[in-house]
């Protein structure tokens, strides 16, 4: 039988800081969403996090929920314990209580080339691109990516290799990889072969295992390593 | 390192583990088999001295293992001692060159 | 916080991998003098469970290693985790063979 009330650790503070607990009241079909927002409107307003859609749509809501990065909109009080500590996403600098700096992690995004460069001119006809294609699959599974950084905060080679790319970045880069249409492939095997790059990924799988939108990234990055090393062996990069 | 020399360990790295898959399959099949027939250590040596496919066998045993371990520690070595740059892959040289010289040392006394 | 099991297979990967790094030097070197010496020490037990415990991290690390190859070079989406089931069972496999041959 579920307590009336529910004892909450938040973390305040920055890099230095400390899990600060809070009683909320306890309702059905609770979020952690929720009960952050709850605290912030009632019982401490200095309490700083983001949040947008609270539909699970955006991504902004993702904090680290009893030490796994999750989406708190979308995690339910009832499925995470008997106990509830909400801190904010790990492997990227905080800038205050939940809320973190996400530059590093779109500055990597553009370091691994994650932008579209097109061959084709207006003069030229539409490209034809079957969706039946295996290269075209490889592309669709990954391309719903929406930036949440879940993924990054939960890759242990990012928290021990600050250089390290990132399953997100490198997945948007496989999906590039994979577009037909796009005419930067050589330039973008260059900035992520190597030890910052897909190389540096030894399958721990925990991207995959976080993502909410149930994407891939390590076969992402396994498709950047045969495509890398295709590349190397015929003297293309 | 240049990006190349590391998408070059990776592919590297990958031949010598399934080169070692295949060795250490045999051995290990090898080794269960004799130490179930309850051969001898002389017995063994019987059958090995002399024996250029076996010899030849082991010494790809140990070019692959000589490859293969110190692409591995390195990344452990960067990973989780933080250890990076030319120190780092001088050190992994020689432990290379350790394990090839003790590994052919091995091989030639069993095989030889 | 508890992993999932791609996670565990990640680290006994990586520490059988040190273990084997650790032990290969001074297997090759011993296996060099005892060829020119006698081979009784290696019948002591204590001897017998290092034998053991070396190949079972021969036998994980293999494991390991064809789940890593299978993941980067085989088409895949949902299988995987039973890739770090295979590569445990295959350990455990090995391990037994072995016990019953000492």
């Amino acid at each position: 039988m579920a307590s009336e009330r529910l004892k909450v650790a938040v973390w305040r503070g920055a890099a230095s800081g400390a899990f600060r607990d809070y009683e909320v009241p306890r309702h059905p079909s609770q979020t952690v969403l929720d009960v952050v927002t709850h605290i912030q409107r009632h019982l401490d307003p200095t309490l700083a996090y983001r949040y947008a859609c609270r539909v699970g749509m955006c991504g902004s809501c993702a904090m680290t929920v009893n030490g796994v990065p999750r989406w708190t909109c979308r995690t339910h009080v009832d499925k995470v314990g008997e106990t509830l500590e909400i801190g904010p996403l790990r492997n990227l600098p905080v800038i205050r209580d939940l809320v973190v700096d996400m530059r590093e992690f779109f500055d990597k995004w553009a370091r691994a080339k994650g932008e579209f460069r097109g061959r084709a001119t207006k003069q030229d006809d539409f490209a034809r691109i079957s969706p039946l294609s295996e290269d075209r699959k490889q592309a669709d599974a990954g391309i719903e990516c929406i930036g949440c950084g879940v993924c990054y905060a939960a890759c242990d080679v990012v928290k021990w290799s600050p250089d390290y790319l990132g399953p997100a970045a490198l997945n948007r880069a496989w999906t590039l990889v994979s577009d037909a249409r796009d005419g930067a492939t050589i330039e973008r095997l260059r900035a992520v072969a190597g030890d910052a790059g897909c190389h540096a990924c030894h399958s721990h799988v925990s991207c995959t295992e976080r993502c909410p939108k149930r994407l891939s990234p390590t076969a992402g990055i396994a498709g950047l390593k045969r495509a890398v090393a295709r590349a190397v062996l015929r003297g293309e990069l | 390192m240049s990006y190349k020399a590391q998408a070059a360990l990776w592919i590297a790295q990958r031949a010598s583990a399934a080169v070692l898959a295949a060795c250490v399959a045999v051995h290990l099949v090898t080794i269960v088999y004799a130490v179930r027939g309850g051969l001898s250590a002389d017995e063994i040596l019987a059958r090995t001295r002399g024996n250029a496919a076996w010899l030849a066998f082991y010494s790809l045993f140990v070019l692959a293992a000589t490859v293969h371990a110190p692409i591995g520690l390195r990344s452990v070595l960067g990973e989780w001692l933080r250890w990076r740059g030319r120190s780092r892959d001088l050190a992994l040289l020689l432990f290379a060159m350790l394990l090839a010289w003790s590994g052919m040392r091995a091989v030639l006394a069993v095989f030889a | 916080m508890k992993q999932h099991s791609s996670y565990w297979a990640f680290v006994v990967h990586r520490v059988s991998g040190i273990a084997l790094a650790a032990f290969l030097p001074l297997h090759f070197w011993t296996l060099a003098d005892a060829v020119n010496g006698s081979l009784a020490w290696t019948e002591q037990p204590l001897a017998k469970l290092g034998e053991w415990l070396i190949v079972v991290a021969l036998a994980a690390h293999l494991g390991g290693g064809l789940r890593v190859l299978a993941l980067e070079f085989l088409p895949w989406r949902d299988w995987q985790k039973s890739l770090a089931a295979a590569a445990a069972g295959l350990t455990v496999g090995v391990g037994l063979a072995l016990a019953l041959a000492l």
